[in-house]
Formats: structure tokens, sequence, C-alpha cells
């Protein structure tokens, strides 16, 4: 029974929950707290230079470790400028614990200060928070937060600490000794639908593996199982925006990335197969097109831990309901006691047909030796460093995240970082940063465009202070293309307010801020640039001009079904109808 | 026929299966009891999925059950098509401090109960009429005027409406209800 201060505690708990760094902020009311991290080593405090930056940087350090990502701001605004951080974590299931500090109990409700209903404001956008009365429940409150955020689902949680439960004594408990209650998630998944899944792939003819970023969220067993599977049953696999790396890119079963600007054979072979396998993905409305025609002939398989997801907007088959490891694990041995069996002959047919959709060509653009195209400097890119084992990528949010999923092959998990679900402009840079500090021998790279780059460039600052030499490699066509590109499909090429005629000079900027700017316009001239990029040993801020009025293709236009996509050549005007128009 | 007797179109409120068809569009009324852990915020946990995901909350009572357990019993009565039950009750079931969510339309025979309360005005012939019909309900009279009673009536919302439509004209000022509570019949328990 150890007693100590709760801002103590707060350090203790973390310690004990093996946290080696917390992104965070100072002030008023976390000062108890940032006194105890001045007085210990153990833990590396990033110090950030705005707290949503805080919340992606825990981001991209748990999606690029597997371990939760840990965050510390003050109350009031320093909670509410991580609203938006907290909901993209929640969007995309990505374990965090933010601590919030918050004003003494005693004028909780005063509208004192810096007070803000942290709780209240971060309720629909975390998986659970807490407000911590009693320092004697805030040991066992962060050791609960990191079991809920962790286990499961994962996700974003939140414990909002009043000033004077830090400086108050209490009793520590230890991680073992904390009450994880009833939340226990059910991992294994039911056998007799598990059988029946088995069956369903000893007899499909156009079977497909359609796979999220639960199996990245699951862990590397999953990753390995569903590798074991896919090759041993043959079957063709594609992956959700979420999921990319989870089988590599390199594999002979892989088709691309599916969904609204995924590969042409990826959707084609959702839209006409007889059994779907969507293993750890969400039938997000990026995947499904319109929903009534989604996939009409098929037989569904859903694996996933979170039972709302299950018929949640695509009526399945075949639910189980657990954590794809185990999942999967039960499936291998079942299929293999039951003697391997796949159906041969409609496989064989079912690739030709593939094949034929891939003689489309779907990523084709036409190339130019006077302006360098976006997906030129990607594939330049790619071929410059996909021999590193150690790269990770990030993203910010639009058509060069797009580019990316498409150009970029990811041949392990938790090496892609991008804002899927919340799609949140200003994610990158910070969440590069995260994962540089996880990694810091490793290659990041965040592939950016110029607006959303923008929104949180502040973070080039915490790059500078920590030396962390992240690579913003920034595809600046003066245009937020992807709204320009939904103007052009949509509301007859009038570009309301989707360029900015007052950019930065990247270099110097690069240069104000104490880093390294390259600046490259000429297609000749980019592997040298990319290269010098590389060589550097510092933060980069590369600012490579590319064609402004590129779209991102393929499509799927909004409200059409998967077999409806729009091609690079295809005349873009009409290509949305009324009943699509009101989506985004 | 249906109607009369009380018995939702499309649920199976009187098998141990749920036989309803999960494409159906109609719209069905489900009371859910869900237990939680009796905390702070939980119950804006419960709105705030209702409100925040578009669902109807017809009637909501909430109370501790287990003060020795912490745990509160809330009653919702909610309509939506099948599917939109059913991810009601997965949302909810997601819910950190939410232990079980039970469905007693679809779980078997249950009884479901209102109180209210009546505040009825006036003198005369429609006095004796109200305290006539008051005891035909077995409505209490619980605070007593010389031009007034404050009726007590305890059974199913339907027989709550049907006196508050009588008593509508007799001189009803004001009415209290404390929404739904219910239980299913038979010897097993939830917690």
């Amino acid at each position: 029974m150890t007693q100590m201060t709760g801002a103590k505690m707060v350090v203790q708990a973390l310690r004990d929950q093996g946290v080696e760094v917390i992104f965070g902020y100072p002030g008023g009311a976390v000062l108890p707290i940032y006194d105890e991290l001045f007085m210990q080593s153990e833990i590396q405090h990033i110090l950030v230079r705005h707290e949503q930056g805080a919340v992606h940087m825990a981001e991209g350090y748990a999606r690029s470790t597997g371990k939760p990502g840990v965050v510390l701001v003050t109350s009031g605004p320093g909670a509410t400028n991580a609203v938006t951080g907290i909901t993209d974590a929640l969007m995309d299931s990505i374990p965090l614990v933010v601590l919030t500090g918050q004003v003494p109990t005693f004028m909780v409700g005063n509208d004192a200060f810096q007070e803000a209903d942290t709780v209240g404001i971060t309720r629909p956008c975390t998986k659970h928070n807490w407000l911590v009365k009693e320092t004697d429940k805030l040991a066992d409150t962060i050791h609960q937060a990191f079991h809920v955020a962790t286990t499961g689902r994962p996700g974003p949680v939140l414990i909002d600490i009043p000033k004077d439960v830090q400086f108050a004594t209490g009793t520590y408990v230890e991680p073992r000794a904390a009450r994880t209650g009833h939340y226990q998630p059910r991992v294994k998944g039911d056998r007799e639908v598990i059988t029946r899944l088995v069956e369903a792939i000893e007899t499909a003819e156009r079977p497909i593996f359609y796979t999220g970023g639960g199996v990245i969220n699951s862990g590397d067993a999953a990753t390995q199982l569903l590798r074991e599977m896919v090759d041993a049953t043959g079957f063709p696999i594609t992956s959700t925006l979420m999921g990319l790396g989870a089988y590599p890119a390199s594999g002979k079963n892989w088709l691309g990335m599916l969904g609204m600007h995924g590969l042409y054979e990826a959707n084609l072979a959702m839209h006409d197969c007889d059994l779907m396998i969507n293993i750890g993905a969400r039938f997000d409305d990026r995947i499904t097109g319109r929903v009534a025609d989604f996939s009409p002939n098929s037989r569904k398989a859903h694996i996933d831990i979170d039972p709302s997801s299950i018929n949640k907007t695509i009526r399945v088959d075949m639910p189980i309901i657990g954590d794809v490891a185990h999942v999967l694990e039960d499936a291998l041995r079942i299929w293999k006691s039951r003697g391997r069996k796949v159906n041969k002959e409609g496989l064989a047919r079912w690739w030709a047909q593939i094949e034929e959709w891939r003689k489309v060509e779907c990523l084709r653009y036409k190339g130019s030796d006077k302006i360098i195209k976006p997906q030129y400097a990607l594939e330049r890119l790619e071929a410059l460093t996909k021999h590193r084992a150690d790269r990770y990528i990030c993203t910010e949010v639009g058509q060069h995240q797009m580019w990316a999923a498409q150009f970029l092959g990811f041949e392990a998990p938790n090496r892609w970082m991008t804002s899927g679900g919340l799609g949140t402009m200003g994610y990158g840079l910070p969440a590069s940063i995260g994962v540089q500090v996880a990694h810091p021998d490793a290659l990041v790279i965040n592939v950016a465009g110029e607006g959303s780059w923008l929104m949180n460039m502040q973070e080039m600052g915490t790059a500078i202070q920590y030396r962390l030499p992240v690579k913003q490699f920034i595809l600046n066509n003066e245009r937020l293309g992807m709204v320009r590109q939904w103007q052009s499909l949509l509301h007859g090429n009038r570009y309301s307010h989707s360029w900015s005629e007052a950019l930065p000079d990247f270099v110097k900027l690069a240069e104000a801020f104490g880093a390294k700017g390259i600046k490259c316009a000429d297609p000749a001239d980019l592997d040298d640039a990319i290269a010098e990029m590389l060589a550097h040993d510092g933060p980069v801020i590369f600012d490579c001009l590319v064609e402004k009025h590129e779209n991102c293709y393929p499509m799927i236009p909004s409200g059409e079904p998967h077999n409806r996509m729009l091609l690079g050549e295809d005349s873009g005007e009409d290509a949305i109808k009324a009943g699509g128009a009101v989506l985004v | 026929m249906a109607a009369a007797l009380n018995i939702q179109k499309g649920t199976s409120k009187h098998s141990a299966y749920d036989l309803r068809d999960p494409n159906a569009e109609a719209i069905e009324r489900h009371t859910l009891a869900v237990i939680v852990d009796n905390e702070a915020g939980v119950l804006a946990r419960v709105i705030g999925l209702f409100s925040g995901r578009g669902y109807n909350i017809d009637s909501l009572t909430v109370a501790e059950v287990d003060h020795h357990g912490h745990t509160s019993r809330i009653t919702i009565v909610t309509t939506g098509t099948p599917a939109v039950i059913e991810q009601i009750k997965a949302q909810l079931g997601r819910i950190v401090p939410v232990h079980e969510v039970h469905d007693l339309t679809v779980e078997g025979p249950s009884v479901e109960r209102e109180l209210a309360l009546f505040k009825v005005t006036g003198g005369g012939e429609k006095r004796v009429e109200a305290l006539r019909l008051a005891d035909i309900f077995r409505a209490n009279v619980v605070d007593s005027t010389l031009e007034s009673f404050v009726f007590e009536i305890t059974g199913t919302p339907q027989k709550v409406d049907a006196f508050a439509e009588l008593m509508r004209p007799l001189g009803l000022v004001e009415m209290a209800r404390t929404g739904i509570a219910a239980l299913s019949r038979g010897s097993a328990g939830a917690p």
C-alpha cells in the first residue's frame, strides 16, 4: 500500500504500464504532473506545438508499434484542441490513452478559467472516458483505461484529472490489482459458423478475401495466419486503405486496394465474387458504393471483434464475432483437418477473369517530360525507397493519399499510417513525428499535399527540437486537389475556394524552422532530388511541384456500384448522378 | 385481432426463437432492459448513443437496482426496423459500463407497467364521475382538496392512456408518468 500524490501516481502508473514516451503540452491544470515528469528520466516527453499534433503523434506511434499512444494535455483549450485527434483515433480504432488536466473539483461547474466539460465533450469521441474525483481511484482508473484502450476493438480513452486530485495523496495500486471489471470482449469465434465458412471455402468458385485494419490491430499472429491462409487456398485478396501491408503487395494473390479509388480488378472481383470473406473490415461507404448493388451474388462472411460492425450496413450470411488471429487459427485448423480442399477448376477460371480485368491497367496515366505527374513522383519515390524494410509512410488526406495507396507497396503491417475513417487533413506531419519517435533510425516519409500539410505545419518545430529526420514529401499542386476534382465532376468546373494564392516558399519555410528544403519541378531532376532528401540526416521539406489539374482515377462515383468505375480517360462531366451528388 | 391482443406485427413475442425477417421494413416497438454500472455519465452515454445515431426513444426509465453492486437498470422502449433494433442492441453492448442488454420483446413473454399521477380539478357531477372511474381503474386517491384529486394509477401504458382520455373532459390539469418498467415473466431472472 504505497501512498503518493496523484501527480506521482500518474507517472508511476504510466511506468508500470510500460509507457516509454508521451506526447504533450503543459498548462495550469497539469503542472503537478509536469513537475513529476521533470523529476524522472524513464518516460520521455515530447513537447508538441499544438495539442492536435500530440494526438496524431500518439496515433503514429501506436500504429507503427502496436502499443497504445499516450497524450498529456491541460484543461479547457488543451482538451478541446485534442478532440479532432481523438475522433480520428476512434474512427480508425487506434489505442490511445489521453490524460487531461481539469480545474480543481471544487471549481468544476463554475465556468472557471480554462474549464471545459471535457468528459462531456469527448464522450461521443472516446471508447470510454473518466473524470477522477478521488486520488485513491486514480491509479486504478489509469490501469483500467489501458485495458479498455487495448482490448477488444481498440480505441482512444480519456482520463480527466482535476488539479486538486493531482496534489492530494492517495493509495497507489499496481496494474494487476486494478479492476478490469466486466470489460472482457470475446475473442474466440463461434466454431459452428467457422465450420460453415470452411465449407464455403471448399466449394467457392469465385472467392475473395476482403481485409481491413482489424487484421493489423489483431497483431502479428493475425498477419502470419492471413498470409498462410491466402497462400494455401490460392484465393485473391484485396484490402481497405486501413489494412494495407497485412498481405504483402508483392504477394502473388494481391489485387491491390479496393474502394472508391481502389483498383479496377479489386472492385470488379468484389462485385462478381460468389464468396466474400471480410476479415477485420467494416463495409465502410468508401468500400461499398451503392449498398443495394453491393456484390449482389455472393455469400458473405464477416470476422470482426465488434458485434456492432456485423450487419450494420451489409447483411452477412456467416457472422463471426472474435479476434482475427483466433478465428483464422480455428478456420485454418478446421480447413486443414478436412483435407485442404478448394474448387481448383473454379479458381482457375476466376483467376483467368481477374487477369482480363488487370489488362485494363487502371492506374495508367499520361506521362509528361515537362511537368511532374503526381503518380510519377510516387512511382519514383517507391522505386528509390522500396528496398528499405524500415520504411514507414504517413499521408495527409486527399488525392495524394489515394495515389500513395495506389502506387506505394507495403510488405509488412504497421508501415502505413493514414487517416482513414475521419479523413483528417493535418494528420500526416505529426503522425510521421510519432512514428520517428518510435523508430529513430527508420526512414519515415510523409506523403503530403500542400493544403493538408499547412494545417499542422507548426509541428516541424517538434521535429527539429527532437532531431527527428522526418521527410515531408509534398505533392504541391497549389490546389485542394480532391475538392477540385469533385468540383470538376459535380459542380461544372466551378473551383470555389479550392486553391490558395498565397502559398509559402517551402524551401525558405524549411530553413526558417532549421530544416532542409528541396524544391523540384522538372521530371528529369526528380530522382536526384529524392536521393538528396534520403541522404540528408535530418528533417526535410520536399516541395514537389506537380501537375495542377490531375484527377485521381480509377474512381467509383458516389452512389454507384463497384462495376461502374470511372477510368482515367472517361469524361468527368456527368459522372455523378443527382442521387449520388448528396453523398460525400 | 392482432391489434386487439396487442401483439406487435412482425414480432415473435410468444416464441423462444427470434423468427423475424431481418430484411423487413416494418417498424417494430421493442422494450430493452440494459444493466449498467451506476456511475457518473452512464445515462448520458446511453442517451447520447440514441441521439447521435438517430434512434428513437419512446420511453426511458432508470434507477439503481443493486445498491451493493452499484448497478442500475435502464428500461428503454424504442422503435425501428429489425435491422435498426439489432444495431441499437449491438451499439448499447459496446458501451463499456453496460453489462447486459436484454430485448424483452423477443426473449419471451414479459410484463410492462407504468405509474402515473393525475391531477383532476372540478366540482359537482364531474368530480363524482372522476372518482367513480378511478375506482373502476383501481386508481388511488393520494391527495385531495375540495376542488381536486390527485390519482395514482399503475398499469400498462395502454391502461394509463385510457384513464388519461377519460379524465381529460373531467378536469385533468396535470399529469406525471414514470415511463415503463418491464420484467420477463417466469422464474428465470437476469441479474
